[in-house]
């Protein structure tokens, strides 16, 4: 096994284990730690297909942002000690059943569908492209999306500070 | 040169200065403080570092037993993680460096925001009301500075035209940055200081009000990673700004780059120190107004006037 091979497989497994301890933790923090590690092998698969744009993206933003607003919130509401019931075992038969069958439909579409491997370098795009197709008003360029999502976040950001603010009496 | 043998040097250096900080904050916070400081053990103290490094491997090292084993465990290794995996991406000579990428500053702070975990994690492991408090401040405090500290670093993107942080050593053959991106400079600056929370930003782990703050609960080696973990730090944020605004490894060619390199790096570690030794403490709806109120309109308008010069030049 090559070494490449090797880092897969432990992407791979770490990334299987750590989403099933993810949703079956009875600890909440603990559940979110493990959803850490899975964004980070996730970004650790980005960077083996030499990908690395979007593997620091990844880093960034999942890994390091929203997982630490995650965290932020849960010390701010629950206690160390607090633990959720266990689930019942009719609804983890039923949920179980549910994952399976959609990894199956997955699998199946996956085996399904023939893959080619392209003519393409695998090479890394240069910043600078990425930059302008993100301005890019053209058919294949971002800014659409991109203000969407602006104006998005900044009804976010008013919406907060109307809640977070005090109300005179 | 072989890939091992330059990983195994780099953290061999890092590693090593790292340690050596220890004793040299000792013995210049005592010059500035007008003392001795450590001059027993070896000569000049030297040997200091490495008594302490025996007492604290064999200090008994305590899991609490009300905390959270796991992750309480887990906490003071995500700090070293991250900072030492962050010098890979850092250039010390123009062929001497682990991984040159195009998204080199990127992966820096990517990094940096992942150390935020090591102290969350652990000051709420520890289930200690002071670590906890310590946890929270220090969740806010580098969740804060991180957004200046990446606002502050697109000017000199923008005038190197790249994340690679060799391909920005490149860009400064005429003029360093720090000349060009003085404001983006100082935001970095204290930015970094907040990040690494060293004094005066040590507001995590105030020993007056919280003993000392997410790592009350730490003993041996634990402590230990924490510890070395800061002078890493101190180490990464000093060799980041010798980089990006002071030319890296350039420097006439009488000495080898990488002697410029590391002078350049000890002049910031020393600041730091000289930083401890002189300033107090502020407080904690301070440290949030000046970021809020005056870094980041500072880091914004560095953005807006660096971009309109370059277009203006273009």
């Amino acid at each position: 096994m090559s070494g490449n091979q090797f880092m897969f497989y432990l992407f791979g497994a770490v990334i299987v284990i750590f989403s099933i301890l993810a949703v079956t933790s009875r600890k909440i923090l603990r559940a979110a730690v493990f959803l850490l590690f899975v964004l980070i092998a996730t970004s650790g698969l980005y960077f083996m297909l030499n990908y690395q744009f979007l593997a620091a993206v990844q880093l960034t933003l999942y890994a390091g942002g929203i997982v630490v607003l995650i965290i932020f919130s849960i010390l701010l509401t629950s206690h160390i000690s607090e633990k959720f019931e266990p689930i019942k075992p009719q609804k983890s038969i039923f949920s179980a059943l549910a994952a399976i069958i959609g990894a199956v439909l997955c699998i199946i579409t996956l085996l399904d569908y023939n893959f080619k491997a392209g003519n393409a370098i695998a090479a890394d795009l240069d910043m600078t492209v990425i930059g302008k197709a993100l301005l890019s008003y053209k058919y294949d360029g971002y800014i659409l999306p991109f203000e969407v999502i602006s104006i998005l976040l900044l009804a976010a950001m008013i919406a907060s500070i109307v809640i977070a603010k005090k109300i005179k009496k | 040169m072989n890939y091992l043998l330059i990983i195994g040097i780099t953290l061999f250096v890092v590693l090593s200065i790292a340690a050596g900080l220890i004793w040299i904050e000792r013995r210049l916070l005592s010059v500035w403080q007008d003392r001795l400081g450590p001059n027993r053990v070896g000569p000049f103290g030297l040997f200091q570092v490495i008594a302490d490094t025996i007492k604290l491997f064999f200090k008994e090292d305590w899991v609490p037993p009300f905390s959270d084993k796991p992750v309480f465990i887990l906490a003071p290794g995500i700090l070293m993680v991250t900072i030492l995996l962050t010098f890979a991406v850092i250039p010390f000579a123009p062929d001497f460096y682990v991984f040159d990428s195009n998204i080199g500053i990127l992966f820096f702070l990517g990094n940096s925001s992942l150390g935020v975990y090591s102290i969350v994690l652990g000051g709420w492991a520890s289930n200690n009301k002071y670590s906890f408090i310590g946890a929270m401040r220090a969740s806010a405090q580098m969740l804060t500075y991180e957004v200046f500290m990446g606002l502050s670093l697109m000017g000199v993107v923008m005038m190197a035209d790249s994340f690679s942080f060799r391909a920005i050593v490149e860009a400064q053959k005429d003029c360093w940055f720090i000349i060009p991106q003085f404001f983006g400079f100082v935001v970095f600056f204290i930015a970094g200081v907040a990040e690494t929370h060293r004094l005066p930003f040590d507001i995590p782990e105030a020993e007056g009000e919280l003993i000392a703050g997410y790592h009350s609960e730490y003993s041996g080696m634990k402590f230990g990673m924490f510890f070395v973990g800061e002078y890493l730090g101190v180490t990464l944020i000093s060799a980041i700004i010798a980089t990006l605004f002071f030319g890296g490894w350039l420097g006439p060619s009488f000495l080898p780059p990488a002697f410029w390199f590391f002078l350049k790096t000890f002049f910031f570690i020393f600041v730091f120190i000289l930083l401890r030794a002189s300033l107090p403490r502020p407080r904690y709806d301070q440290l949030m107004s000046l970021g809020w109120k005056l870094l980041l309109p500072l880091a914004l308008l560095n953005i807006l006037i660096t971009g309109a010069v370059l277009l203006f030049l273009k």
